[in-house]
């Protein structure tokens, strides 16, 4: 009896262990294909064969080299500085919201959080033709400032995650400190901000990968400004149908440029990512 | 039925029936939801009408200070010694007659017309050649009429607010109370009106950025601003419901086209949310399994594919899944086809093609978010079925399930509105094709949002742009609203205020 039973939980985990390898095959396999393609010597962008016959940095050269088309390094450029800029603004707002929301309590508190979610249910870029027009009026239009305020504005009503984390902090702690004379603005800064470690890097990490993903928006804003364009934008147009033939190993090479830095980020963070998921976004 | 304490069930099955409640509750939820607009609606005009009274009030009561705040703002405050509040309301209403008078009234009096004087070629007898002559712009009549509008708003609140101030100020100084000082003003910011300092950038940028276009948007879905009517060259008008009629059936081919895409889109957020998340539970429970090993290394393996940008991933996916991408390549070379798959261009193979890759980028995102709440369910609930006889497969659908719906739903209804807004995973895989001339300029995997997008940016039909996103709020709205009322984490949330 005891014997069939550690059989069967030995079956079971090997059971396991073999979907696991698979699954973890399914999800490795398309990335290790985008590698290995950054590096074919080979043109075109199919081949009829799986693996490179021959391999080459040329397309990593060509990305910095060749820049009449495609100004790569300057995408990347534009995309560093829109991440790095709309992240501390975005940052800064979703955790004075979310405070605010959490900890104070003021007559128009529910009326504003109901206008939020409001807000939040139409789609985003529904209103983007009018922002565009908005920012032509104050001569904003196709320039990166815009796009960092565009990013920071669209990324206020996504508080909820940072709010759920605050509603977790003991609230005793704000009112002893409030009994010692401390003022709303020193609890935030003394008190709740220290505390609040995974939440912050959490609300940094996302809205620091957000212009690294946004396609939307970067079309409408910046519409033919060519220098202007982040990397999404940009490397969507390698693979656009009269580009894809001769560039989609350049393509490769680029995806692969930007898959590096947010991934080594990622993963130095990635403890206070989760922590920050699972603090803020459930909430019994 | 069996008679049975509620205080003595276990936490976890108390729940789980509350949840069911909930289900069966929606009606009268829907009913509250409608109650809560109506509330909202008359506490405004009640608000309104406290105003008028306290004006009428003012004036009947005031001193003369306080009447003559009626003209120049924050001449109340001024007069009895605040000299800073009582600047900041003036300027702040000489700056609205300013912008008024060079800017906003030229935009907000045509506003009715959206304008009536077409831009016309003239012959121009010095160079001659023909230039062009300004006429009305409809759009920025709207888009600056609607900025009119809403710095109004303000301003009359403003104006409200300082008579008040004026009020209170005599009142504190007839009980013998000295006014605050201006640094007093400033210290309570940091204190007792904390959430004023904290929330006006916000609320600027989201009023700038989000308010403004939006209400712009939707009164574009009630005007004639499509293709035939782009400005500066044509007018567009008012058309009151004509564009929700058409879209609604009016137009045999638009309504058609709304009524599929509508179920499509459903169906994919139905789809794309659920099997996410079931899947990502089922790996998280996998991973996290005693006896498993190496934890940390699958754990790690799938996170790879989080941290890699999405649009990287999904242009990738577009690619390999083409008519001669790699996988069609894999699969012939191993013989098992001998014609390519038509994986993106096959109407409802490209339908479950998109819904299979949303999986591959979303379940690792699921996993981790799960994997943090299994290690909260109680092991005693586990040992006890177990005792009962019950396998795994029970265990999941009785104990496991249960408890994670009820305690993320929230996240759940996130992640269900995000799916009907998801615009990267379907644009960037198959930009909406297959095309169909059945639609009106769509195709087979079209979203309403991509759908969206296609009208604004590729045919400038901004009326039916501005239909369809309010038709898509209206479905979301419903969605949400119902589930997220007869949840139990919302009557806690009341609860608890």
């Amino acid at each position: 009896m005891m014997r069939s039973y550690r059989t069967r939980r030995r079956l079971g985990n090997a059971v396991i262990y073999l979907v696991l390898s698979t699954l973890a095959l399914l999800w490795l396999l398309p990335i290790a294909y985008l590698i290995l393609q950054s590096f074919r010597a080979e043109a075109g962008a199919y081949t009829p064969y799986l693996l490179p016959r021959s391999y080459t940095l040329q397309n990593y050269i060509d990305l910095f080299r060749d820049t009449s088309l495609f100004p790569y390094p300057r995408w990347f450029a534009n995309t560093a500085l829109v991440a790095v800029c709309s992240c501390a603004l975005s940052t800064a707002m979703i955790l004075m919201i979310s405070y605010c929301f959490s900890r104070l309590r003021f007559p128009t508190r529910r009326p504003l959080m109901n206008v939020g979610l409001i807000l939040g249910m139409f789609p985003g870029f529904m209103s983007m033709i009018a922002v565009y027009h908005l920012l032509k009026l104050v001569g904003l239009d196709q320039s990166l400032v815009a796009l960092i305020l565009v990013y920071s504005a669209a990324s206020c009503l996504g508080y909820f995650i940072a709010k759920g984390f605050f509603d977790t902090l003991p609230r005793a702690l704000d009112e002893a400190a409030t009994i010692d004379g401390a003022t709303r603005n020193d609890i935030f800064w003394k008190i709740t901000l220290p505390m609040s470690g995974p939440i912050v890097v959490y609300t940094a990490l996302t809205s620091l990968i957000a212009p690294f993903a946004d396609f939307i928006f970067v079309s409408v804003i910046m519409k033919d400004n060519y220098e202007n364009y982040t990397v999404a934008l940009g490397l969507y147009q390698m693979i656009s149908r009269e580009n894809v033939y001769q560039y989609f190993t350049r393509f490769c090479a680029g995806a692969v440029l930007v898959a590096l830095p947010v991934t080594v980020l990622f993963f130095a963070l990635q403890r206070y990512y989760v922590e920050g998921v699972t603090g803020g976004a459930v909430k019994g | 039925m069996e008679y049975q304490d509620f205080t003595q069930v276990h936490p976890i099955r108390k729940r789980i029936k509350g949840g069911r409640r909930g289900l069966l509750a929606i009606p009268q939820n829907a009913a509250k939801i409608v109650t809560v607009g109506l509330r909202i609606v008359a506490n405004g005009i009640r608000w309104i009408g406290r105003q008028a009274v306290g004006v009428v009030r003012a004036v009947r009561d005031g001193d003369l200070p306080t009447r003559l705040s009626f003209l120049v703002m924050g001449a109340g405050v001024l007069l009895r010694g605040q000299l800073v509040r009582g600047l900041l309301y003036f300027v702040a209403q000489i700056a609205y007659i300013a912008y008024m008078v060079f800017f906003g009234w030229r935009y907000l009096q045509k506003i009715g017309t959206l304008g009536t004087v077409t831009q016309q070629q003239i012959f121009d007898e010095e160079q001659g050649i023909y230039i062009y002559q300004a006429g009305d712009n409809s759009m920025q009549i709207l888009l600056f009429g609607v900025l009119t509008v809403l710095l109004t708003v303000l301003i009359v609140g403003l104006y409200f607010h300082s008579i008040r101030t004026s009020v209170r100020a005599e009142r504190r100084l007839a009980s013998g109370k000295p006014l605050a000082t201006f640094r007093e003003d400033l210290h309570s910011l940091v204190n007792e009106r904390y959430h004023i300092t904290l929330l006006t950038p916000p609320v600027l940028l989201v009023i700038l950025f989000t308010v403004l276009p939006l209400v712009f948007m939707v009164l574009i879905a009630f005007t004639n601003f499509d293709k035939t009517h782009q400005p500066p060259g044509n007018l567009f008008t008012w058309v009151g419901f004509d564009n929700f009629i058409n879209m609604l059936g009016g137009n045999a081919q638009l309504g058609y086209t709304f009524l599929n895409l509508l179920l499509w889109t459903l169906i994919w957020a139905v789809f794309a949310t659920f099997s996410n998340y079931l899947f990502g539970t089922i790996l998280a429970l996998m991973i996290n399994k005693k006896g498993i090993r190496f934890k940390k290394f699958w754990r790690t393996i799938f996170v790879v594919t989080i941290a890699v940008p999405q649009f990287v991933s999904l242009m990738l996916m577009s690619q390999l899944l083409a008519e001669e991408g790699a996988v069609n390549v894999l699969l012939r070379e191993l013989g098992w086809i001998t014609e390519s798959i038509p994986f993106l261009t096959n109407g409802t193979l490209a339908k479950i093609t998109v819904i299979v890759v949303n999986m591959w980028v979303g379940i690792p995102y699921t996993m981790l978010i799960t994997s943090g709440i299994l290690m909260n369910i109680p092991e005693d609930m586990y040992e006890s079925a177990r005792i009962d006889g019950a396998g795994p497969v029970t265990m999941f659908f009785r104990i496991t399930l249960p408890y994670m719906l009820f305690v993320t739903t929230p996240y759940l209804i996130t992640q269900f509105v995000n799916n009907i807004n998801n615009f990267n995973v379907i644009f960037l895989l198959t930009r909406g094709g297959p095309l169909t001339l059945d639609y009106f300029k769509a195709g087979k995997t079209d979203l309403l949002v991509t759908w969206l997008y296609k009208q604004t940016v590729d045919e400038q039909n901004y009326n039916l742009a501005g239909v369809i996103g309010v038709l898509v709020f209206i479905v979301t709205a419903v969605c949400s609203l119902v589930v997220y009322n007869s949840s139990a984490s919302a009557k806690k949330e009341e609860e608890f205020q």
